[in-house]
Order: C-alpha cells, then structure tokens, then sequence
C-alpha cells in the first residue's frame, strides 16, 4: 500500500508568525519593545540595587546647579532637582506604557463589544449605533478630556476610581488616582475606531456557514456574538490594538506635557518632557533623553503594528 | 443633494447643543466653583457672588438661562477677564491658530501627497523605502520633541528663526513645521496605499488603453480616486489639529485659542470653555459636512440619499 504524504496542518497564526518573521524591521520593533518592558519592570529596582538612588531620590550636597550633564554616574544626567535622568525615564516609561497598554485594553472592551453588537444585530439597530459613532467622531474629544482631567483630577477624583486604585494599593494617593483616571478617560475616546473595524469584520463573518451552523444548533445570540464572530475577527483586533498603543500613549503624553494628565510624585515621559522644555536651552538633555526614547517606543510600535498587519492580514495588505 | 446638505447643517444644531450640555454637565458635576480659591470667603461675600452670577437658582434654571442665550449665539462674559465677552476673546485669539493650523496643513498636504504619489508610482525604489520611513519618523516623534530639537538647530544652532513668540512671517517657521510634521507623514502613507491600489484599477488600465499619456492619467484620472483616503482622513486630522495646536501653542508660547483653552479650564472660566468647545465643534462638523460633499466630486460611485 502506498504511503500518502500528510502535510503537516498550519494554522492562522503559525502562518502570520512565519510572515512576521520575514519582516525584518517588525522583528527588530519586537525586539526593542521586549528590551523596554523587561527594563520597565526591573529597571527601577536593579537602579536602586546597583546605584542606589530611586526616580524620587535628591542628593544630599546641595550644591547650587543640580542639573548633571550625563556622565558615569548618572547615565542620562540628571534633572533640575539632581534627580537621576535614567531611573526616571524608567519610571516614566512604566506609567507611559501601562497607560498605554491599560487604556488599550478599556478601549478594547468598549469597541469590540459595540461593533460586534451592532454588526450583528444589523438593519435599525446597526444604523442607529453607527450613526451614534459618526456623532462622536465629530466632537472634539480632547476638549473634553482636558475638562475631564483638570475637573475631575487631583482631589475631585470621583469616589469609584480613587476607590479603584484603592483597591490596588495605592489608597489616598492622589496620584495614583490620576493615572487611574487617565486609562478611563483615554479608553473611552479611543474605542470608536476599533467599534468600525469590528463591525465591518463581523458584517464579512455573519452570513458564513458555521454561524448557520451555531444557530441551527441552539447557540444563543450572545453565544454566537463572543464565542463564534469575535474570535473570529481577533485577527484586525490585534493588529488595531498594536496602532491604538502608540496613539494613546501620545494623547497621554499630551496631556501630561500640558500638566493635566500623570502628576507628581508620578512621572511619564510626557511629564517629563514638560520638565525638561523649561532648560531645555541650558540642560537638553532633560528632554532629549525621555523625548527620545519615547519617539522609539512608538517607531517600534507603529512598525510592529505595520508588520502584524501585514502578517495576518494579507488581503488587506497595503502592496 | 441641496437636501442632503441641508439636513445635515440642521443636524449640526442639535449636536452643538448636546456638546455644550455635556461641557457644561462635566463643570458642573465636578465639585467646588469657579470663586473657591485657596481662603474660604465669607458667608455674605459667597451670596452676593452666587446671586450676581445666578447660582442661586435651581439649576433647570441655570441650564435654560444659559442655553437661551448660547441659542442667540450670546456666551456672556469671561469670568477672569471681566468686561471681555467670550465672542470677543474667541475673536482676537483665534486668528493665530487658524493661521497657524491651516498653514500646517497645507504644508502637510504639499508634502504628504507628492512623497505619497512618487513613492507609489516608484514603488519598491529607494525612494520608496526612504520616504516611508520617514514618514515612519514623524508619526512617531511627538511634536514636543520635534519641535525643541527644530528650536535647537535652527534657533540655537543656526539662528535662522526666532525660538519662540509672536512676530513677522520667520516666527511662524518652526511651529508650522512642527506641527505638520505628523499630518505629512500621514498623508503621505495613505496617498500612497490609495494611489498603489487605484493604479491597478480597471479605469487606469482603460485610460491607458485609450492611449492617454502618463501624466494626464496621473493627474486627470488616478489622483482624483487615490486621494480619497486623504479626504476622509481629514476629518479626525482636524480634532487632532486642535489638539496639536495646544501643544504647539505652548512650546513656542503662542497666544492662540488653544493656549486660551488651557488656561480657561484652569480657571474654571465656564462662558469661555463653553464658547471655545462650542465654536470648535460647530467647526469641525462643518469641515466634515465639506469632506463629505467633496466625496461625491471625487468618486461617482457616491450617491447621496
């Protein structure tokens, strides 16, 4: 009898890894952002153990010029309070990127959920959804998230978020609040891109054969919606999700550039950078450095993103 | 479609309406008042301000008082600048960063569609490659970092243009640049895809078989469809602008709306935050409406109900 060769199966994503990894510049994005996030977690703490200074600590000469170019000692100088430039823009960089990262996540909540619903449901439902979608595109969010921050933030934070970052530890600490308040308010304008992908993901999906198949079998509405279309559709929510980082992580820095979003003690690269503008013609390097690195952040993001779009989604791929 | 643009500048009314209440849901719900600074006034000196600014009131009332005013196109007066209305605060700054804001974005779309166009029709060249990663830069590099480093070389370094402040076309330089920097490289990306994609198109092909040469194709036909992805990013590009002109406003201490936004909403200037928002908003869903009807020009296909 004649042996049949089987091909070995290969699945959605073992095909997007094999494109991602031909991407050489994705690949590289990759790489830096796994350098980033591993000096984020450990970085703060490895200063303290081999320096012996936090992101907070002052020296104790009180010499008149705090302000360090970067030498030995201090490898990004330091700021105009003789703060360590390194240990902060390692601290800055864990808020940058958890903001990022967390508002992603809220907004992904809101965005999927919305767009596979009206999807969906289609017809009257679709329309009214989407028609409230193009209202709010049309409102100028960042009017209202400044008045959001700078009303709602410091001691006005409503009860459920200082609540919330109670919960997480940081009980009365109004910065910590802030920061809290800041992934709400940045995940709640930044999911309406993600409602019109997925919706449009889900119109593609719904009149396939295995959602006949799931209704046939008694599979409720919400059973088809999470467990049936959505998974289906993760392939654009990953690939948005990688461009929706960067862009809220800028809108964060914004904010906190104008002294509305992180607050003391807390530092992003956004604050930091507002820091650094005021010597910026004496000591550049108090914004060159946090500056610098975050333009590399989001080069790898955007990158990264670029390449994950190319990976699992070839036939939307730009040419 | 006069219908079409009618019913949509009637839509503008109601939404303008409902961006004010919500403004103004947001100031009020947050605790504390414009009046309460650092020292607690006494009970007498409260009620007189309570009553002059009819705080007093209940607040359906408030609400309908304002709003009937807002509807006859009335913010009142600014609560820190006294004697100034918002109007007149809106009118005098505002100059500033629409010149500001329009330069930008032409000079984004000078830049944008001629990097995106030659790179597509030069696709896969070194060109190509390079300008794309350059537009990669500038999407990246937020403007409070390009535009310190454009202050150092050309400022510091050069001394080509003033660093900062108000004054004479030179100053306008840096800002304009810093600010455009992120709308050229996002338009550029998508003329680029929206070019690669139309030049495969079947009435490109037709043209060509027409025998029409290169640049009239180019120009009379494959612009006019690659440029579409442009058009509907203009839209969000001028929520964005808003807020890029904040930040640009601050780095070289301009005195445009978005520096006076700032400051109203740190002084709890309810009339002037609520003019500013009011007025921006209306704005945009204008451009929008424009973007909208210039789709129907550049693509047939698009038939308005």
């Amino acid at each position: 009898m004649e042996r049949v060769e089987t091909q070995p199966g290969t699945s959605l994503w073992k095909d997007a890894w094999k494109r991602l990894r031909r991407n050489r510049l994705a690949l590289a994005a990759l790489v830096f952002l796994s350098i980033l996030v591993v000096a984020v977690i450990i970085g703060p703490a490895l200063i303290t153990a081999t320096l012996g200074y936090t992101y907070d600590s002052t020296p104790a000469d009180q010499s008149l010029v705090k302000s360090m170019p970067p030498s030995w000692a201090h490898l990004m100088g330091t700021d105009d309070q003789g703060r360590d430039m390194l240990a902060r823009v390692v601290q800055g960089g864990r808020i940058s990127l958890m903001v990022g990262i967390i508002a992603t996540i809220v907004s992904l909540l809101v965005g999927v959920t919305y767009g596979a619903i009206a999807g969906y449901m289609g017809g009257r439902v679709d329309n009214v959804m989407m028609r409230i979608v193009d209202i709010i595109y049309s409102i100028p969010y960042i009017l209202i998230v400044i008045v959001l921050l700078s009303f709602f933030g410091g001691a006005n934070t409503p009860g459920w978020i200082a609540w919330l970052s109670g919960s997480m530890g940081g009980a009365g600490n109004q910065g910590l609040s802030q920061i809290f308040l800041l992934f709400f308010a940045l995940g709640l304008v930044s999911w309406l891109t993600m409602a019109r992908v997925i919706r449009g993901q889900i119109l593609s999906l719904k009149n396939q054969e295995f959602v006949t198949a799931a209704r046939a079998t008694g599979v409720s509405t919400p059973g088809i919606i999470f467990r049936h279309l959505i998974p289906n559709a993760l392939g654009p929510v990953i690939v948005y999700a990688t461009l929706t980082i960067p862009s809220v992580m800028l809108t964060e820095a914004f904010l906190s550039f104008l002294g509305l979003g992180v607050q003391a003690p807390y530092a992003s690269w956004g604050s930091l950078a507002d820091q650094g503008i005021k010597n910026l013609a004496i000591f550049p390097w108090q914004l060159i450095f946090p500056g610098v690195t975050m333009a590399l952040t989001l080069f790898s993001l955007n990158f990264l993103g670029d390449g994950l779009r190319d990976a699992l989604d070839p036939q939307t791929r730009k040419f | 479609m006069l219908r079409f643009v009618l019913r949509r500048l009637l839509i503008i009314i109601p939404m303008a309406l409902l961006v004010i209440t919500l403004t103004w849901a947001l100031i009020r719900l947050a605790p504390g008042n414009f009046y309460t600074g650092d020292k607690k006034l006494p009970a007498a000196v409260e009620a007189t301000i309570r009553a002059k600014y009819g705080l007093d009131k209940e607040w359906y009332e408030q609400y309908g008082m304002m709003m009937a005013n807002i509807v006859r196109g009335d913010f009142g007066d600014s609560l820190k600048y006294p004697g100034q209305t918002v109007n007149e605060i809106i009118a005098r700054h505002l100059p500033y960063s629409a010149t500001l804001g329009i330069l930008a974005y032409l000079l984004a779309l000078l830049i944008g569609l001629t990097a995106g166009t030659t790179a597509a029709l030069k696709q896969n060249s070194s060109f190509d490659y390079g300008s794309m990663s350059v537009a990669m830069l500038g999407l990246s590099v937020p403007s409070f970092v390009l535009g310190p480093i454009l202050v150092i070389l050309f400022s510091f370094g050069l001394h080509l243009f003033p660093p900062a402040r108000w004054g004479g076309p030179l100053s306008l330089v840096l800002p304009v640049l810093t600010l455009s920097a992120i709308y050229a490289a996002y338009i550029a990306r998508l003329t680029r895809a929206g070019m690669l994609e139309v030049m495969r198109s079947d009435y490109i092909r037709t043209a060509r078989a027409k025998g029409l040469d290169e640049k009239t194709i180019l120009l009379r036909h494959a612009l006019k469809g690659g440029i579409i992805p442009v058009v509907s990013f203009t839209g969000p590009a001028l929520a964005a602008l808003l807020a890029g002109t904040v930040v640009v406003e601050k780095i070289y201490a301009l005195p445009g709306l978005g520096d006076i936004f700032i400051k109203a909403v740190l002084n709890r200037d309810e009339p002037l935050i609520l003019g500013i928002v009011a007025f921006l908003s209306i704005l945009i869903m204008i451009f929008n409406l424009i973007v909208d009807i210039a789709y129907g020009y550049l693509d047939p296909r698009i038939r308005y109900e």
